[in-house]
């Protein structure tokens, strides 16, 4: 893979999930959740990486955007569909099991080490496994900064000013570049895509590489042993007015 | 024998409560012993606090001027650093433990459980997935530590019943200067804090302006509730993030939650599950809200909310 001198990069890491729109459920059997037949899409909060990614380009301050995926065969249609957004390359690591946030993180760095990146950008967790954990693993690995659940960026030359959302309110971080951000969902709005982009997206360079490849393996140390539906809540009682309202708090002893 | 360290969440000299609520998880681990670390600067009264929370047998304080704001590419080499010995490393799964502990298992080389809702064993750990539409069980291998964020919703608060010794260091492990605070914008109320308040109430879409929210805080003001809202008020810009309840908020569990005007999407039902009683004021008899609410009211929100709280007013007289 080559890599022009001084080029700027980001580089954009995305799964692969359940349609967010999709309503799961739990087998009967207890072993996992159903995902025959149902409707897979770009993880939302990757989507807004791509897109942020995407502007920072446009306005002039990188020049290329690669989007790289960890996946079976069929995860090239994901990243066809990241190229039909405006993304020039795609890089796709082949890996049939589900790999741990840990290994998740070692194969980005590996592509980092690869590509020479000076952002990258993922969302800040994948709606399937709900963890919250690969971005924050990268950046230790890579010892570089990390800047998690963003919701606005301001790129210089050799740092980003990040606003992130935290539990007290916004707050502003300053980190060198290279860094790792993860985007929270109000960074942006990603844009449509547009049929000719589609189109073109199909002649975008997409390399696949192999897992065995990148040296990144080790049995996982996390099994899944039982997978429930949540319990569910009593359905409650109705009341007419504010005074039937305040009757049943009162009785309740909540007001 | 499990030997768990707690990392304290902490600001402004005071513990977050999310901190007692992550020892309380800690103490459902059969015999564990507890050790809270607390990453403070010289002086601060934290470790003190740290050391009164019940079943707490050790707190390890670190204190160094970069400890001033809880950064997690300064504080994970020093959680790194003091982890040694311990089977499991827990923080709160707030923003401070989502940001730090990843950061720290990757130190580490160690595997991260996120958002553990119940303890079954050592080695055993119940989450949900899919914003809460399904709950995993998951079995950790031997030999590695296990690091661990703690859904504060499914925990209550250790009392101040402890007196535990607080033990003293300073960090060593060289801190990166790559990364640095600039400014915390804070909504900064004087209601009570949204994750720790026993009593709830939100305002959702249906709201439609800021000025309009004057109604809720009247409300709260009365029965000494803190004020959240939906994703969907939030995006609208009637009110600023750090007051959305859901998913991708903040996930609460009061005594009371009263949602005004909130359809009831999943991600904001996710959100409150554990709230012991759910009520809902919507004009939509159909929205989802009322699947989950103990008590609910169809009908105009601008109408039953000021009657409500007269209501309330008529009977402290």
């Amino acid at each position: 893979m080559e890599t022009a001198a001084g080029s700027r990069k980001i580089l954009v890491a995305i799964k692969r999930v359940v349609d967010a729109n999709v309503r799961i459920r739990v087998k009967p059997d207890g072993s996992g959740v159903v995902l025959d037949g149902v409707k897979l899409s770009i993880n939302p909060f990757d989507s807004i990486a791509i897109e942020e990614a995407l502007r920072i380009k446009e306005s002039g301050r990188a020049d290329e955007v690669v989007i790289a995926t960890i996946g079976p065969a069929d995860c090239q249609a994901t990243l066809r569909n990241a190229l039909a957004m405006g993304a020039q390359r795609a890089l796709h690591v082949v890996a049939d099991a589900a790999l741990e946030p840990l290994s998740v993180a070692r194969v980005f760095l590996k592509l980092i080490e690869r590509e020479q990146p000076f952002l990258v950008i993922l969302g800040k967790q994948a709606i399937d496994d709900d963890n919250n954990q690969t971005g924050q693993m990268l950046a230790a690995l890579w010892n570089r900064p990390q800047a998690t659940f963003a919701s606005k960026l301001e790129l210089g030359d050799k740092t980003v000013k990040v606003t992130r959302e935290v539990d007290a309110g916004l707050e502003t971080l300053e980190v060198d570049l290279p860094a790792v951000i993860t985007t929270d969902l109000r960074l942006n709005e990603p844009r449509f895509v547009k049929l000719p982009e589609i189109m073109k997206a199909k002649t975008k360079p997409l390399a696949s590489i192999p897992l065995a490849e990148l040296g990144v393996g080790g049995t996982p140390r996390v099994k899944t042993i039982k997978t429930e539906p949540p319990p569910g809540r009593q359905r409650g009682i109705m009341v007419k007015d504010a005074n039937e309202l305040f009757t049943e708090l009162s009785k309740r002893g909540l007001v | 024998m499990s030997k768990v360290l707690v990392i304290a969440e902490h600001a402004g000299g005071r513990l977050n409560t999310s901190t007692a609520k992550s020892v309380k998880a800690a103490t459902t681990l059969a015999g564990a012993e507890i050790v809270v670390a607390v990453f403070s600067t010289p002086g601060s009264p934290v470790a003190a606090l740290a050391a009164k929370l019940g079943g707490v047998t050790r707190v390890i304080e670190v204190t160094h001027a970069a400890n001033e704001h809880a950064l997690a590419a300064t504080l994970a080499p020093q959680v790194a650093e003091i982890a040694t010995g311990f089977s499991h490393v827990f923080a709160p799964s707030t923003t401070f433990g989502k940001d730090l502990m990843p950061r720290v298992a990757a130190l580490l080389d160690a595997p991260q459980i996120s958002d553990i809702m119940a303890i079954e064993s050592a080695t055993r750990f119940r989450r949900p997935i899919y914003a809460g539409n399904a709950i995993i069980t998951v079995e950790v291998a031997a030999g590695t530590v296990i690091i661990g964020t703690i859904r504060t919703a499914s925990f209550e608060a250790v009392a101040d019943s402890g007196s535990a010794p607080v033990e003293s260091r300073s960090a060593s492990a060289a801190l990166p200067a790559h990364t640095r605070f600039v400014g915390l914008a804070s909504a900064g109320s004087d209601r009570p804090d949204l994750q720790s308040a026993t009593r709830v109430i939100s305002g959702g879409r249906a709201l439609a302006s800021s000025d309009a929210f004057k109604i809720i805080y009247s409300l709260a003001d009365k029965i000494g509730a803190a004020v959240g809202a939906s994703r969907a008020a939030v995006d609208a810009g009637y009110v600023p993030s750090d007051m959305q309840v859901g998913q991708t908020g903040k996930i609460i569990a009061p005594e009371l939650y009263i949602a005004i005007g909130i359809s009831g999407a999943i991600q904001h039902l996710t959100g409150i599950k554990d709230a012991r009683t759910i009520v809902a004021i919507n004009k939509d008899s159909e929205a989802p809200i009322f699947e989950v609410a103990d008590i609910g009211i169809v009908g105009d929100l601008f109408t039953i909310v000021p009657e409500l709280e007269k209501l309330i007013d008529a009977s402290r007289k």
